[in-house]
């Protein structure tokens, strides 16, 4: 219950302001509180009555404390119960009137009335009052031992709540013993899980600085508890047993006879209504046969009817849980569900969130025996008056389509999209052809057909916008129109406010001067000359790398605008496999509904805020922590500030150009590339390029060399590979990052990591150490998972040129990206390699 | 475990708040609420029942209006924390015969003194309104249930069918009744869910029955009941006899793909003679769920028809037709069909001398409803609407509307055919016999026609 004096809420007019009737009802308090005339009791509770209203609306009803003590001499049990209540909520935040509670607790623990006796300890365990801990001991140690279940199950959650308010106190008065004989011999099944329960939390916290709490820990787990527990199963309440089966999940058989009598001894608990049962249930059976190929297929068979009964049944909230769970499922075993499609058909009254599921699972099991039908069903949901969802649908079609199945069919059906003439409809169904035809371009024929006929005019969504330009350009001879078009779009240039447009439109126009050179020529002049003077920094560099290649040598600007293709054949998926196994691990839990593993992690969720960018560093070295040994506790905080720092940057950072004024990194800003599917560095070459140059500094040749990638040694072969870095280089903080300003990129890469090394970024420490063995310093390091930032120092041997290395690992995609900086540009690439391949023996060794 | 539970109003007021481990700010129904108002800016997309917001885990479920909020900042199984939301809800209406705003708001010393029972120190202790009975010493405050708004599907038998006591339903389990006795007496609801999905074309594209048996004792002294369902029914689609001699009745056999049941339930003799045993708890529960995709006989079928009219007009007729047996009555219904969004004014025609009915444009949502108070089994209706545009049409005006959705209640029918053959009550003592009702009602939950 809220303590009014905490909080934020200003009582609305309806309510009252509080401070007269308090005062009046501690006047009223005060003359009850000794008399015992007939009726008296009915009075105290209409009083109590409205003070537990006044609190529970967030007034500060704290100011009758002595008065409702006073009153609590009585032997009506719901007075005594108002009144435990309200003491629990108050004593916190008035220790001293605590005191006067622990009186009439200790005496109610001795009560008669095993009920009134399990009130109060219950009451005088939860008051939550440090300095009181002592006069909890001998009240807990006789609840433990009391005759009545309720007691002893009161007492067995006690022990809990002491051991949070003074952990110390707790162990010294030897309570985890105690609850262990309870455990393992009581006959209340609820007294029996409750100490479970306090064993479980007490031994796991305690087991990072006691061997002795981490192995009885571990005797949880151990064959004759484990046993025990599953054989009195049937007595514990299904809250109990959800408990219960959390622990058997983690319980390791000894062999394949163990775990198919766990599984039997389970069966049945597959029909139970309580969804957290049967998740619970799944999760033991899952876990258990993970090394069993065949009975692992078998339970999943097994479990699909009580998953979908569930989803069917209960409230939609409820049948949400489920879903994602089913959702987790599908999407790992997919072909075992592909005969149950029906199921994931949308109800037309269903939330979104519920929709996006079943759509995500309809695209996740179609094969060559019903995708027909699923993709008709899908058709039908975009044409749907809800444009959220037919979008949705829309992607959903281009995904399957992606699949290989049956493409022929959904490329026309994709097509007569186009000609519904709805204008989410034709956006989202441009975006999709572009990668379709990206994937497959014997298609190009049918589409741009259709395509051909779309009015520019018609497509506003910048998305769309730019797939469609994209294709103007990428298929400018057989588009009849296309310079025209494309001219059109020049001449508006003025209009076009995404930047994302205007930077496709200049690659475009370019595409198409190079096939037809005279129809194009207009268009061209008028779009560098837009290009060069506008005010986005990445479209003014773009255009400016344009008109400095057609002048150097067209056949250059050719080779680099628009190169052979090759066709994607896997778009990336956006979540690693390493990802979906943890997720896994953590079957019924939050992280299966939130699809990210590990959010426990603090550093992850828990401060990780939704409108803060998922990731973001400001230049500023100061705010990360300093030296090569920072305390955890000062990583943590210091993360906190850097997100802080950087809520502006974090939101705009797709703009991140802009901040680097001049010295040419701007292109090392994320790709511009439309697809949101990641990883077409293939078929997206001409964009993405962009993203890889060294600066201006180095020579031209060489940096069209490196452009193309034409598979050149792509580092001079003046440079020595052996590049030896000398072991003992040092650098302050300051002098890095004063260096750091000063330095221009010489070179900006994107490399991978080994997923086994990202498993090791859960410790911030692990990294820089494995790089000084390499004798690469770290000097400052933060992010948060998915992204970790760190700065690295090195130097050469002979001291002629330091290294000064930006490193952005995203353990998710296990990307690296690197900016390197350095006082010989000639050798940066040679350090570049020897940094990745210690980087690559990261987590391996 | 759970930090928090809490009960907000509509207008996000607390109802009650129940701080458990003190670990989440004391601010959180607030922060909560705000967040599930203003979920998305354009307000029409729902909050998800769970979500994390710095840190902090939100779990809520609605009941009827309410929102029953538990917060935790560990990774808790999402299944345990709504089914335990939902629990709480029904513990507490079991005990106030009546859960809205209001008799929380007259009984919320009760509802503190079952939450302080039901959660201790952030874990479940019990959610049984037969174990919570001892726990309780509140007399609930039992407010007048004449025209609200109850919990559960239970409310459905309220409307129109004078033959069930109406105040059964809404009774306390703890309160007495005037007579200063309690009436013996046992509901057994059979309430199926139905989700049609018809092609264009007319023919049933998915179907399914989802049902439950829901069970409400006000029998004393918890004597054991026997439940018997039909002789022909068979669990899991792959269970039924290829060679068919159970289908020789001519009305084939009642095929459930899967159901689970309430742990009271005893299974012993369900192989044999296809009977329940239980002794039911106090309250209100599910003792059965089930889930059949075996087809059926849909009870309405819908035709749509639209006919273009001119480039500015067109005209829409739809008809439903009852195909169920003329000594059942369906209420309520309700028919939905968005219309074409350029769609400016409508112009309905409806049967001529048939009373309870009324057809409306909701022009806001570009959408067409049509309501019929009652349709006797057998009996077929008609609506015709003159469409006007503000634009050409283009295309095909199919895809610009519907589809044609449906809601109703059809109560003392169901489509599956599952019934309680009887309800066997284990006698005690010579008290006169119990009351026993076993009640049927079917609901659209996806009814809905392409066009």
């Amino acid at each position: 219950m809220a303590p009014p004096a905490q909080s934020h809420r200003s009582p609305s007019p309806s309510q009252p302001s509080g401070k007269g009737e308090v005062s009046d009802l501690k006047t009223q308090l005060r003359q009850l509180a000794g008399s015992r005339a007939p009726g008296t009791d009915d009075t105290k509770r209409d009083l109590f009555k409205k003070v537990i209203s006044y609190m529970t609306i967030g007034i500060d009803v704290s100011s009758v404390f002595s008065e409702m003590v006073m009153c609590s001499a009585t032997s009506d049990i719901v007075l005594k119960k108002m009144c435990y209540l309200y003491v629990g909520n108050y004593a916190k935040h008035n220790p001293d009137l605590a005191l006067l509670t622990i009186n009439f607790l200790q005496r109610d623990c001795k009560d008669e009335d095993p009920m009134i006796r399990g009130l109060a300890l219950r009451s005088l365990c939860s008051l939550g009052v440090a300095n009181l801990v002592e006069y909890l001991v001998g009240p807990l140690g006789n609840g433990l031992k009391d005759g009545n279940s309720y007691v002893r199950m009161v007492a067995a959650v006690g022990v809990l709540k002491l051991y949070h308010l003074s952990a110390s106190t707790c162990l010294d008065a030897d309570f985890p013993p105690l609850l262990k004989q309870l455990m393992l011999k009581d006959k209340d099944a609820q007294v029996v899980a409750n100490c479970l329960t306090s064993l479980q939390e007490i031994w796991s916290l305690e087991a990072s600085t006691s061997e002795e709490a981490a192995r009885e820990r571990e005797t949880l787990l151990s064959k004759p508890v484990v046993y025990y527990f599953l054989n009195r199963m049937k007595e514990f309440s299904e809250w109990a047993q959800c408990i219960v089966l959390e622990l058997v999940s983690k319980y390791v058989p000894m062999d394949t006879e163990e775990i198919f009598d766990i599984m039997n001894l389970l069966e049945d608990r597959l029909h139970h209504a309580n969804g957290a049962v049967v998740l619970a249930t799944i999760k033991v059976f899952l876990h258990m046969t993970l090394s069993m190929t065949d009975v692992h297929q078998q339970v999943y068979e097994r479990i699909k009817a009580p998953l979908l009964t569930l989803v069917s049944s209960g409230s939609p909230e409820q049948s949400y849980a489920v879903l994602s769970h089913l959702h987790l499922l599908v999407m790992r075993a997919p072909y075992i569900f592909s005969s149950d499609y029906k199921h994931f058909y949308c109800q037309y009254n269903e939330p979104f969130y519920v929709k996006k599921l079943k759509l995500e699972m309809l695209t996740a099991v179609a094969n060559e025996s019903n995708t027909y039908e699923i993709v008709t069903e899908l058709c039908e949901y975009v044409a749907n008056v809800d444009i959220p969802m037919a979008r949705e649908s829309i992607r959903a079609v281009g995904k399957i389509a992606l699949q290989q199945y049956d493409v022929n069919a959904i490329v026309d059906r994709l097509l007569q999209f186009l000609e519904m003439e709805k204008e989410h409809v034709t956006a989202e169904t441009l975006v999709l052809v572009k990668d379709l035809l990206r994937k497959y371009p014997q298609w190009s024929h049918d589409c741009i057909a259709v395509v051909g006929n779309i009015s520019s005019k018609n497509v506003q969504e910048p998305k769309a916008k730019a797939a469609l330009i994209w294709m103007l350009g990428e298929y400018a001879q057989d588009m009849q129109d296309s310079p025209y078009i494309l001219e059109g779009l020049v001449e508006n240039w003025d209009e076009e406010d995404s930047a994302e447009v205007r930077l496709h439109l200049l690659t475009a126009v370019v595409k198409c001067f190079l096939r037809r050179a005279p129809e194009t020529q207009k268009a061209l002049g008028d779009a560098l000359a837009a290009g060069v003077t506008d005010f986005h920094q990445d479209v003014h560099d773009r255009a400016f790398l344009y008109y400095r290649l057609l002048k150097y040598d067209v056949s250059v600007a050719e080779r680099i605008v628009n190169p052979p293709k090759q066709a994607v054949s896997v778009f990336a998926d956006t979540q690693s496999s390493e990802m979906k196994d943890r997720i896994f691990d953590e079957f019924n839990s939050l992280s299966v509904v939130y699809q990210k593993a590990q959010f426990l992690q603090p550093s992850y969720m828990f401060t990780d805020k939704e409108h803060r960018g998922p990731f973001a560093f400001s230049e500023e070295l100061g705010n990360l922590s300093i030296g090569t040994e920072p305390s955890d506790a000062a990583v943590a905080a210091q993360r906190v500030e850097a997100n802080d720092k950087d809520l502006l940057l974090g939101t705009s950072e797709k703009e991140e150009g802009h901040g680097y004024g001049s010295n040419g990194s701007a292109y090392s800003a994320p790709s511009y590339n439309a697809s949101t599917t990641a990883g077409a560095s293939q078929a997206h070459f001409d964009l993405v390029s962009i993203d890889q140059p060294s600066t201006v500094h180095p020579p031209v040749s060489f940096a069209i060399d490196d452009l193309l990638g034409l598979g050149m040694p792509s580092a001079p072969s003046s440079v020595p590979s052996t590049l030896q870095l000398n072991a003992k280089a040092s650098i302050d903080a300051n002098a890095f990052q004063q260096k750091w300003r000063q330095q221009p990129i010489s070179l900006s890469q994107e490399t991978s990591i080994d997923p086994r090394g990202v498993a090791g970024m859960m410790n911030p420490q692990a990294l820089p150490q494995h790089m000084q063995g390499h004798s690469i310093n770290c000097i400052a390091s933060g992010g948060q998972a998915p992204k970790f930032k760190f700065f690295f120092f090195a130097q050469k041997e002979d001291g002629s040129s330091a290294y000064l290395v930006e490193c952005i690992i995203n353990s998710s995609s296990c990307k690296v990206q690197l900016k390197i900086k350095a006082d010989e540009q000639a050798t940066s690439q040679a350090f570049s390699e020897l940094f990745q391949s210690a980087l690559s023996k990261f987590g391996s060794a | 475990m759970i930090s928090q539970f809490f009960v907000l109003s509509q207008r996000g007021d607390n109802i009650v708040f129940r701080d458990y481990r003190r670990d989440v700010q004391k601010g959180s129904a607030e922060i909560f609420f705000r967040k599930v108002k203003f979920w998305k800016e354009d307000g029409k997309e729902e909050a998800p029942p769970v979500f994390n917001l710095d840190g902090v885990n939100y779990f809520h479920v609605k009941v009827v209006g309410l929102l029953f909020v538990a917060t935790t900042r560990t990774n808790l199984s999402p299944s345990l924390a709504l089914e335990l939301l939902q629990r709480i809800a029904r513990a507490i209406k079991d005990y106030l015969g009546v859960l809205n705003e209001e008799s929380m708001r007259k009984n919320f010393v009760l509802v503190y003194e079952l939450l302080d029972e039901v959660i201790d120190f952030g874990y479940v202790q019990t959610t049984s309104t037969e174990v919570l009975k001892s726990y309780v010493f509140n007399e609930p405050i039992v407010i007048d249930a004449a025209r609200l708004p109850t919990l559960g599907p239970a409310a459905l038998f309220m409307q129109g069918n004078k033959r069930m006591p109406g105040t059964a339903v809404t009774k306390s389990v703890v309160a007495n009744e005037p007579g200063g006795r309690k009436r013996e007496e046992i509901f057994v609801d059979i309430i199926e869910k139905i989700s049609v999905t018809f092609s264009s074309s007319g023919y049933v594209l998915t179907s399914e029955i989802d049902g439950t048996i829901q069970m409400k004792s006000y029998l004393s002294g918890n004597p054991e009941i026997r439940l018997a369902l039909n002789d022909d029914l068979h669990i899991g689609r792959g269970s039924v006899p290829s060679f068919g001699y159970s289908r020789s009745s001519g009305t084939g056999a009642v095929i459930l793909d899967d159901c689970n049941f309430h742990e009271s339930v005893h299974m012993d003799s369900f192989d044999v003679d296809r009977t329940l045993s239980l002794v039911p708890p106090d309250g209100e529960f599910p003792v059965m769920n089930y889930r059949i995709t075996q087809e059926f006989k849909p009870p309405f079928t819908i035709n749509t028809l639209i006919e273009e009219a001119g480039s500015l007009k067109a005209e829409v007729i739809l008809k439903i037709r009852a195909e169920f047996p003329s000594s059942v009555t369906a209420n309520t219904i309700l028919i939905e069909m968005p219309l074409p969004t350029y769609t400016t004014r409508v112009n309905f025609d409806l049967e001529r001398g048939i009373v309870g009915q009324n057809a409306d444009f909701k022009e806001s949502q570009k959408k067409l409803e049509w309501n019929i108070k009652k349709i006797v089994g057998g009996s077929e209706h008609t609506l015709r609407a003159k469409l006007n545009f503000s634009q050409e049409l283009h295309g095909n005006i199919t895809k610009e509307a519907g589809p044609v959705s449906l809601t109703f209640t059809i109560p003392m029918y169901n489509p599956s055919r599952l019934q309680v053959k009887y309800l066997q009550i284990a006698k005690k003592s010579k008290t006169a016999n119990p009351y026993r009702w076993v009640r049927y009602v079917t609901q659209a939950n996806s009814y809905v026609a392409r066009i």
